[in-house]
């Protein structure tokens, strides 16, 4: 008995064939037994049949038989599978020890596209995939009109509608909502030392219970306390709770000193409930407060409206709900008249669009940007494994001679990518960290759930997706060319020139063009990007932020009569302008109570004199209430007057109107002098300002309203300064004036006007930011391939040079022929790939501002950018291609 | 006794071909000549449910199988015992002492057992 017979191998050359097996070893055992019974005297044929017969169901065995062998064939398969895989992987560490360049390098280019995707994913995944961070989320709805021009006034309810509305829904669990017209710093934390600036949010009671947050200490408000309760309560946000109070564990019953009045703590929100994140992203929220509705009735539109739907209720029942409703809802029920004002207007939106749906192009865009970033990445990948895999071809014609088969040696080339990539993985994934851990803590770029960005569970599976996707796709090529190729002919002659050597070279220029057209496709979409940035910053917002600053201003009008109060206003008003202006480097200083590109409200209808509109036809104007200096403060242009302090209680009453106010009123006519009605009530135009952009810098601009704060009541007050210095280097000199002033002003913000600008382009600026860093790192990528084919390129033809040069051919002749094929190839890519982002360019066109997808110089500067890149990439070979030494050359081979 | 009738308890036939290999390689045939002979032809066991139990305990790995020829050179597969056969074997025959004993013990017994004392 042998180990394993020869006549074994021969047999089952095949491969193993487990139920041929046990039918061999099976009628072995009849004829050993027919040969004992023959023995024995029996005649052959009944021996047949008596060992048969004791044998008892050959088939039934034969079928068991066949069923085990294939269980142990496939065991074996496995273990063997496993074991080769571990030869593999030991065998790739040592071929990558061996070339350290080639490995560090494609780890590098690896762990860049694979951290920007680990990075983009989870960014997509929080704002678009990951459901809002409440329980049941999905429930949650925003009840909300058609966005139209009047701002926020028009994008929520009153008191009484949003109680109607709550009232005759069906469809809802409940409704709450929150105090929309909310400013930063609108509070002032007293008795602690110097006042402090703090930001509360009004909500209407049951706002935590509907969105299903449990307090992290204490307690929610009961309804007592939103009816208005006796005693003033305050919910802590944690952040505030930990800054604010260092975490006092024993916070909650404790009474804190909120603009004068002592306001009992009466609980803690946990971490995870992060308001600003939600709903007014950017922002900071400190505190909340109960709303109390029946102080609110009479002020118009004020609280937005938030929905709890009850399972299994969908959206578009929800919204035949909400239209079976409006009708019924008055929007004052004091006034029969207002009913049905709602009509049409309360939309439910599921609150997870409401909160990123604007954002879902740019994020698709983005998305689409890394996975362009992977595929070059992956092209460039297989092109250096390429190039090797010719370099090595002597080695797998070797393996092959010696019994390796071609699957084996493709697995060894798809390992070898396997390591790269998760090493690639490994480090990406720290790079990714790095970047999340940084954009999570970028508080300037106003968009939602930025806090909350974190590398989790999710990302992580998406980075093993990613790895193991980007192996196969580079690994794979290189694989198919090898095991295609004729082994034996790669063993003969594997030098330059060789037949596959030429063909393998074809597949690589074929892949750098196709990198070039994706970094084209890149670059032109980074560029229309970067052009509607630059744009959106040249846009005219009707005042000039630049060498502006604005602060809350505290002050206390207390007065019985609303007559007295206005005289104390304008009185403390001017004071404070008149101390402010005084200082030096204040050119102008002025008081608004909203500023431009921030919350903002509207009041009514007013009605030019002596003209007769139809109804829906003339706007809802958005109300600034200002004191005389704040149009220069803020660096409107404007004709007519400006406020004067003689603007009084008693004096005529007077606004200011913007000019699209102006041409709606009195088209084609000077506004300044004309009377516009409110109700009974004549205010003379004293002035026309320019459009200012009150909401958004890309929108349009609607009808604007300027009032005196002399004859109106502001709903606050932010002092705005205009100065010839750095408007930074005024903050201590202009809080201390403000002081001097009054004692209880808080140490609020000063803000320079650019930073309200650039928080309100800073989505765009975010998205356009990592898109030029994605095209930035996708021109890096197609250098590297371009380096790549031609630098290997010249390797090859070596000989060729050389012969050329001993010829006679000049350095220059040889550097311009290295120069040519690098050109071709960059310029095949940017044939390809300025089709290709020609129809991307269509695809974003609708995030692009005042740019054409047509762009002529963005393609001018991509195509610029590229020759430039690729020139240099092929410089550097032909340099060394002009160096060659003819004599060496030919001496060498 | 009629020895034809003699029936296997279930995992005996295991027990018996771990043993028959103890003295070295056998193929199946060999393996059910053995057993018949050493139980002196009292144990005839239908020939064909020995190899399920061979290839069982071949996919158990207490046994090894290798291909090569019989004595009168026919293609055969030998089977041999592995470190973990033996050792079974060891565990399996203590075992069957041990059952066996007690069986024998309480067939053998002469009179009832005193009553236990009950709590």
């Amino acid at each position: 008995m042998t180990p394993n017979p020869l006549w074994r191998r021969y047999a089952r050359i095949s491969g193993p064939d487990p139920a041929a097996d046990v039918k061999d070893e099976l009628s072995f055992h009849l004829q050993a037994k027919i040969d004992d019974l023959v023995t024995q005297g029996w005649s052959p044929e009944t021996a047949r049949h008596e060992a048969e017969r004791q044998f008892g169901n050959v088939r039934a065995v034969q079928q068991i038989g066949a069923r085990i062998g294939e269980k142990m064939e496939r065991r074996k398969r496995l273990q063997d599978y496993w074991t080769d895989s571990l030869q593999d992987v030991r065998y790739t560490f040592r071929t990558l020890r061996r070339d350290p360049g080639f490995t560090v390098i494609s780890i590098l280019i690896l762990a860049l596209a694979i951290g920007a995707n680990i990075a983009v994913f989870s960014v997509v995944n929080t704002m678009l995939l990951r459901p809002l961070p409440f329980p049941d989320s999905r429930q949650l709805v925003w009840i909300a009109p058609r966005p139209t021009a009047c701002g926020l006034s028009c994008a929520t309810y009153s008191a009484d509608a949003y109680e109607e509305f709550r009232e005759q829904s069906r469809v809802y669990q409940d409704v709450t909502g929150y105090m929309a017209f909310t400013t930063a710093d609108n509070l002032r934390l007293t008795g602690r030392g110097e006042p402090e600036p703090a930001t509360g949010f009004e909500v209407i009671g049951n706002f935590f219970q509907v969105l299903g947050v449990q307090p992290a200490m204490g307690r929610l408000f009961t309804p007592d306390e939103a009816r208005g309760g006796l005693h003033p309560v305050a919910l802590l946000a944690n952040p505030y709770w930990r800054r604010q109070f260092a975490s006092d564990p024993a916070i909650v019953g404790k009474a804190v000193e909120l603009n004068g009045t002592p306001v009992t703590i009466v609980g803690v929100l946990p971490d995870s409930f992060d308001f600003g994140a939600v709903f007014s992203p950017g922002s900071k929220v400190d505190l909340f407060t109960p709303l109390d509705l029946n102080l609110e009735r009479d002020w118009g539109n004020i609280v937005t409206l938030i929905g709890r739907l009850k399972p299994s209720v969908t959206v578009a029942q929800a919204l035949d709900d909400a239209n079976r409703v409006a009708p019924n809802i008055y929007f004052n029920v004091k006034y029969p008249q207002t009913l049905g004002r709602y009509k049409g207007d309360l939309i439910p939106a599921p609150l997870k669009d409401y909160v990123t749906g604007k954002l879902r192009r740019s994020l698709i865009a983005l998305w689409c940007a890394v996975g362009a970033i992977l595929l070059i990445a992956g092209v460039n990948l297989s092109n250096l494994l390429l190039a090797r895999a010719v370099a090595r071809a002597k080695e797998f014609a070797v393996r092959g001679a010696l019994g390796a088969s071609r699957g084996r040696i493709v697995r060894q080339l798809l390992m070898e990518s396997l390591v790269l990539s998760s090493a690639g993985a490994a480090l990406g994934l720290g790079l990714a960290l790095m970047l999340i851990a940084w954009l999570a803590h970028q508080g300037s770029f106003a968009l939602p759930l930025l806090g909350s960005l974190r590398i989790d569970g999710q990302a992580l599976g998406w980075t093993v997706l990613v790895a193991v996707f980007t192996a196969t796709i580079f690994g794979l090529l290189p694989g198919i060319r090898i095991a295609s190729g004729n082994l034996q002919e790669m063993l003969k002659d594997s030098g330059p020139g060789a037949g596959l050597g030429r063909k393998h070279e074809r597949v690589r220029a074929a892949l750098v063009i196709f990198e070039v057209a994706l970094a084209c496709v890149l670059l032109v979409s980074a560029g229309l990007l970067l052009r509607s940035f630059v744009k959106v910053l040249d846009v005219d917002l009707g005042f000039q932020p630049d060498r502006s600053a604005s602060i809350k201003v505290d002050y206390d009008e207390s007065a019985p009569t609303e007559e007295a109060r206005q005289a104390k206003r304008g009185e403390i008003f001017q004071q404070i302008i008149a101390r402010v202006s005084a200082l030096p480097g204040v050119e102008a200083a002025g008081i608004s109570d909203y500023l431009p590109l921030g919350p903002n409200r509207e009041w009514d209808t007013p009605v030019p004199k002596g003209k007769i509109f139809s109804p829906g036809e003339l706007p809802d104007p958005l109300v600034y209430v200002i004191t005389p200096g704040f149009v220069r403060a803020l660096g409107i242009r404007m004709h007519g007057r400006d406020f004067t302090w003689a603007d009084g209680p008693h004096s005529e009453r007077v606004v200011l109107i913007n000019a699209s106010a102006a041409r709606v009123y009195w088209p084609g006519e000077d506004a300044v002098g004309k009377i516009l009605m409110r109700g009974n009530e004549e205010d003379r135009v004293v002035g026309v300002v320019d459009d200012v952009h009150e909401e958004t810098v890309e929108g349009g601009t609607g009808s604007q309203i300027y009032y005196p704060a002399m004859q109106q009541g502001p709903s606050g007050a932010q002092l705005v300064i205009r100065t010839s210095l750095p408007p930074a280097t005024l903050a201590a000199s202009v809080l201390r004036a403000l002081r001097e002033l009054n004692h209880k002003q808080p140490s609020a913000e000063f803000r320079p006007i650019q930073t309200i600008v650039d928080r309100a382009v800073s989505p765009r600026h975010f998205f356009m930011l990592l898109v030029a860093a994605f095209a930035g790192l996708g021109l890096l990528l197609a250098a590297l391939g371009i380096y790549g084919v031609i630098s290997y390129s010249v390797t090859q033809q070596a000989q060729a040079i050389g012969i050329r040069m001993a010829l006679g051919a000049s350095v220059g002749h040889v550097q311009r022929h290295v120069l040519a094929g690098t050109l071709q190839l960059a310029f095949s890519g940017m044939v390809l790939g300025t089709l290709l982002a020609l129809a991307v360019a269509r695809l974003i066109s609708s995030l692009l501002f005042a740019t054409s997808s047509w762009d002529l110089p963005t393609y001018l500067g991509m195509a610029l950018a590229l020759l430039l890149v690729a020139a240099v990439s092929g410089y550097i070979p032909a340099r060394r291609a002009s160096g060659v030494n003819p004599t060496e050359v030919l001496r060498s081979n | 006794m009629d020895t034809a009738k003699l029936e296997f308890f279930r995992g005996t036939l295991d027990v018996l071909i771990l043993k028959a290999l103890i003295w070295g390689p056998l193929h199946g045939y060999a393996i059910t000549k053995l057993i018949r002979r050493q139980s002196d032809d009292a144990l005839l066991l239908e020939e064909g449910t020995l190899y399920p139990a061979l290839w069982r305990l071949e996919n158990k790995e207490l046994l090894d199988a290798e291909w090569g020829f019989s004595e009168n050179n026919r293609k055969a597969k030998f089977y041999r015992l592995t470190a973990e056969g033996r050792r079974q074997l060891r565990h399996e025959v203590k075992t069957w002492e041990a059952y066996a004993a007690a069986v024998a013990k309480v067939l053998g017994a002469t009179q009832p057992p005193l009553p236990e004392e009950v709590a």
